[in-house]
């Protein structure tokens, strides 16, 4: 479509002065102003809808004329430009460096349960670094029969292993712990990923090595400046610990640790070691800075719980809400979303569109996997009125993702990680999506 | 049914002998030097494992930490801007906002080594010696009020120092506390009596990020505005996008290439050397902990660099400058790329005093790659 046959923007006529005097230059002002808003956009729905014949199936549009793209004209492609608001967004202000820091997956703008490399989240604590396949070593040490170091070479001939897992920072709605406060599930919801991994089994590495019978811990620790490492009790280790190479049918990418990271099923995101390079077998857990200072769990009596390394059962609607509103005015409605649990499979979500008066269960869409993100669907015929949009998790341990509420009561203000509690999105009449609180 | 599960049994005996095992060792990689260990093994354990022979003092911890630790954590360990407090904060743990240092909420001394050792001074890590670590390891317990000032820690008396959160940590309990309360058949029809009552609203805050239209980032597009022309992706908060910009030249047939006006970029590209400043800014992650650039960089622990270069030293609104700074400012310091290599060499030589506490960089295309970096950022 050339420039000129181009449809005016909506507000392409006022002026921005205008703009501020009617509804300010804010969301928070346009929401305030959102009945007077609203009028204008519930009209505006029925636009698709011809007056007349619509010109772009009358009239022969130029890419059903002339020629696309040429094979070869990106030969690693990226989406569409018409896709480019789809990316990973940090909030500045809630770190003081960027090279120690997170974004958050796009999930809002994702459906089904597999979260592309290049969009999912980053959390990093000295910057991802750049280490190639030809200068990877992975060392095994401690009380083990034979100390090994290994090439990227090495670990591409033990058995090979395929598993999807979520992976989300403990931090995962940190922010709303103390009430609403981020605009969008993208930043309430967004430091989780989910992708399928091939590697190797970190048992059958342990076994490699000999792992003496005092070796009750691994500790796994990365190659980058942080050196960020955790303790991992020998269960877990024998269990479903995957050290991994691809990610969703590709390399990793560097900013997910390429080329070697460590997969720990269900369990918080800070102990999927990236650029893994050493893994030390004990008899105790090491307790660094980062299973002491960090991701541990402050109580209301001032102590504190610590290996609370599993994230439970959680949900949250990811549309609509606030980064998407309801333009189509009222009649079906898509409703939405994500659910996990880090103990297993999602058996059941159920939405409310009261505010958890009454529940409906939801269609779960593809299958449950273990560990991995679920997508759920809910149809509905909105009539337009106000919606407070929740969803609730449900896992094969019988587990039900509680309010937030429920562990402020437990767990009192000065929690920072795990809060599983459900999301609230109220819904207004005009289609606008609010994070809120509700009694 | 009654053939069923022989026939299962079967085909499993077949499928076991395909399944992937690694019962038996494989025979792969090589035994670990005990050289490679000792270079990767830097774990400190609380009960001691892993302490290397040496000593510090609290005095030589507190230059030590002046120097390299002081310009993020504060002299006093009270910590900058947003970076970490590494001290005070006893008896806070109940108080609505917690103040966690080593010496209120850290359990082990340990920690406090290790990480030390291994993952500081921020940017540059793996440089601190033993000894200067248990030095600043020492000057962390006195500035915790823990030790006196003539106090000398060393790995013979490490594992005496309990700190005083010690005891305040306790394994998981969520089976026992959590687990059995969220279980049973939720509730599905009038759970709750009365309409919902709006208690907290997030834009109240107003902290969210926002499209320039006011909406949160990322908000998906209005299908019925018409999708913006390739030239207009710019106006939108859309990320730059060097790939699709790629895409639009290289579909460009070869004639309109040939007759095609040069790209604006080029003028540019002919000042400074791209691959130069590309160098710059891979070298320039030393220094971004620190230093912002670029759109609406703002001050941090040192000032927001836009436009530095040719600039007079000490001219960004809202810094508060070190007093030789302001001096030699005053006396006429221009930040040409001379001056800014000769501070960027050895900042203390350069300019005794200065608040950066920055080892310099030694090698002479780091320093002209850092400075063809910051020229492409204007004011």
């Amino acid at each position: 479509m050339s420039e000129k046959d181009r449809a005016p923007m909506a507000d392409e006529h006022i002026s921005d002065e205008t703009m501020r005097e009617k509804a300010g230059p804010s969301r928070r002002g346009f929401l305030r102003n959102s009945a007077l808003a609203g009028a204008g956009l519930v009209a505006g729905a029925g636009a698709a809808r011809a007056e007349g014949p619509d010109p772009l199936i009358t009239e022969v549009q130029e890419w059903a004329s002339g020629f696309g793209d040429a094979v070869d004209a990106s030969p690693y492609g990226m989406p569409i430009r018409f896709e480019a608001h789809v990316t990973r967004r940090n909030v500045e202000w809630l770190t003081e460096s960027p090279v120690s820091s997170i974004n958050f997956t796009p999930i809002h703008a994702l459906e089904g349960t597999i979260t592309p490399q290049g969009c999912a989240f980053e959390r990093h604590h000295s910057g991802a670094i750049e280490l190639s396949k030809q200068d990877y070593r992975l060392m095994i040490n401690g009380l083990v029969d034979r100390p090994l170091v290994f090439t990227y070479e090495d670990l591409t001939r033990f058995p090979r292993h395929v598993m999807t897992a979520f992976c989300e920072c403990a931090a995962n709605g940190g922010m709303e712990w103390g009430g609403a406060q981020l605009e969008g599930c993208q930043y309430t919801q967004g430091m989780i990923h989910n992708m399928e991994y091939t590697g190797v089994m970190l048992r059958d590495l342990l076994a490699e090595a000999g792992v003496q019978a005092e070796g009750k811990w691994v500790y796994v620790e990365g190659a980058d400046a942080s050196s960020n490492g955790r303790s991992i009790p020998m269960e877990k280790a024998l269990d479903d610990v995957m050290v991994a190479f691809f990610a969703n049918g590709e390399a990793l990418r560097k900013e997910h640790g390429y080329p070697v990271r460590l997969v720990v099923p269900g369990w918080e995101g800070n102990m999927w070691v990236k650029w893994l390079r050493r893994i030390g077998v004990y008899d105790r857990a090491v307790e660094s800075r980062e299973e002491t200072s960090k991701y541990t769990d402050l109580m209301p009596d001032g102590r504190a719980r610590k290996w609370t390394w599993v994230m439970d059962a959680k949900s949250v609607i990811t549309s609509p809400s606030p980064q998407v509103p309801i333009r189509h005015g009222k009649g079906p409605l898509v409703i939405t979303g994500l659910a996990w649990s880090g103990h297993g499979a999602i058996t059941r979500v159920d939405v409310s569109l009261d505010g958890g008066r009454n529940w409906q269960t939801a269609r779960i869409s593809g299958d449950a996997k273990k560990k991995a993100l679920t997508r759920f669907h809910l149809d509905i015929d909105w009539d337009g009125s106000e919606l407070f949009l929740q969803s609730r998790a449900v896992d094969e341990t019988g587990y039900v993702q509680p309010t937030k509420q429920a562990l402020r009561d437990i767990r009192g203000l000065n929690n920072v990680y795990h809060n599983n509690g459900i999301q609230t999105w109220w819904v207004r009449a005009d289609g606008e999506v609010e994070n809120v609180e509700i009694a | 049914m009654s053939r069923l599960p022989k026939l299962l049994l079967g085909s499993c005996a077949l499928v076991l002998t395909s399944l992937p095992v690694a019962a038996e060792p494989l025979g792969l990689g090589r035994a670990a030097l005990s050289e490679e260990i000792a270079a990767w093994d830097v774990a400190i354990l609380p009960d001691g494992q892993g302490l290397k022979p040496g000593s510090g003092d609290v005095l030589t911890g507190e230059e030590v930490f002046a120097e390299s630790c002081a310009s993020c954590h504060g002299e006093f360990a009270e910590g900058l801007d947003s970076w970490p407090v590494l001290a005070g904060g006893e008896g806070t743990l109940t108080d609505p906002r917690p103040v966690k240092t080593i010496g209120s909420y850290w359990p082990h001394l340990s920690t406090v080594w290790d990480y030390v050792h291994r993952s500081m001074p921020f940017g540059s890590a793996q440089t601190m010696s033993v000894d200067d670590t248990y030095a600043i390891t020492a000057f962390l317990l006195y500035s915790n009020g823990l030790v006196e000032d003539d106090f000398v820690l060393t790995h013979e008396n490490f594992t005496e120092i309990v700190l005083p959160n010690a005891d305040g940590f306790y394994p998981d309990d969520r089976p026992a506390t959590e687990y059995t309360l969220f279980k049973g058949e939720p509730c599905m029809a009038d759970c709750i009596e009365g309409a919902p009552e709006v208690t907290k609203r997030a834009i109240d805050l107003n902290v969210t990020p926002e499209d320039p239209d006011g909406r949160p980032a990322g908000s998906l597009p209005d299908l019925r505005v018409a999708a913006l022309g390739a030239g207009e992706m710019t106006e939108t908060a859309a990320p730059a996008e060097p790939e699709a910009a790629e895409a639009e030249v290289e579909v460009a047939t070869a004639e309109e290439a040939a007759t095609a006006a040069p790209e604006p970029e080029e003028a540019v590209a002919v000042a400074a050397d791209p691959a130069l400043i590309a160098a710059g800014e891979k070298a320039f992650k030393k220094c971004a902990a620190c230093h912002k650039v670029g759109d609406g960089a703002k001050n941090a622990t040192g000032p927001h660099l836009n436009g530095v270069v040719d600039r007079v030293a000490g001219m960004v609104d809202g810094f508060k400058y070190s007093k030789p700074l302001t001096e030699m400012a005053a006396a006429g310091l221009v930040w040409d790329a001379a001056s800014l290599s000769a501070f960027l060499e050895n900042p203390k030589g350069f300019m005794k005093g200065t608040k950066m506490t920055f080892a310099g960089l030694k090698k002479p295309e780091e320093r002209d790659a850092i400075i063809a970096y910051l020229a492409t950022f204007a004011e």
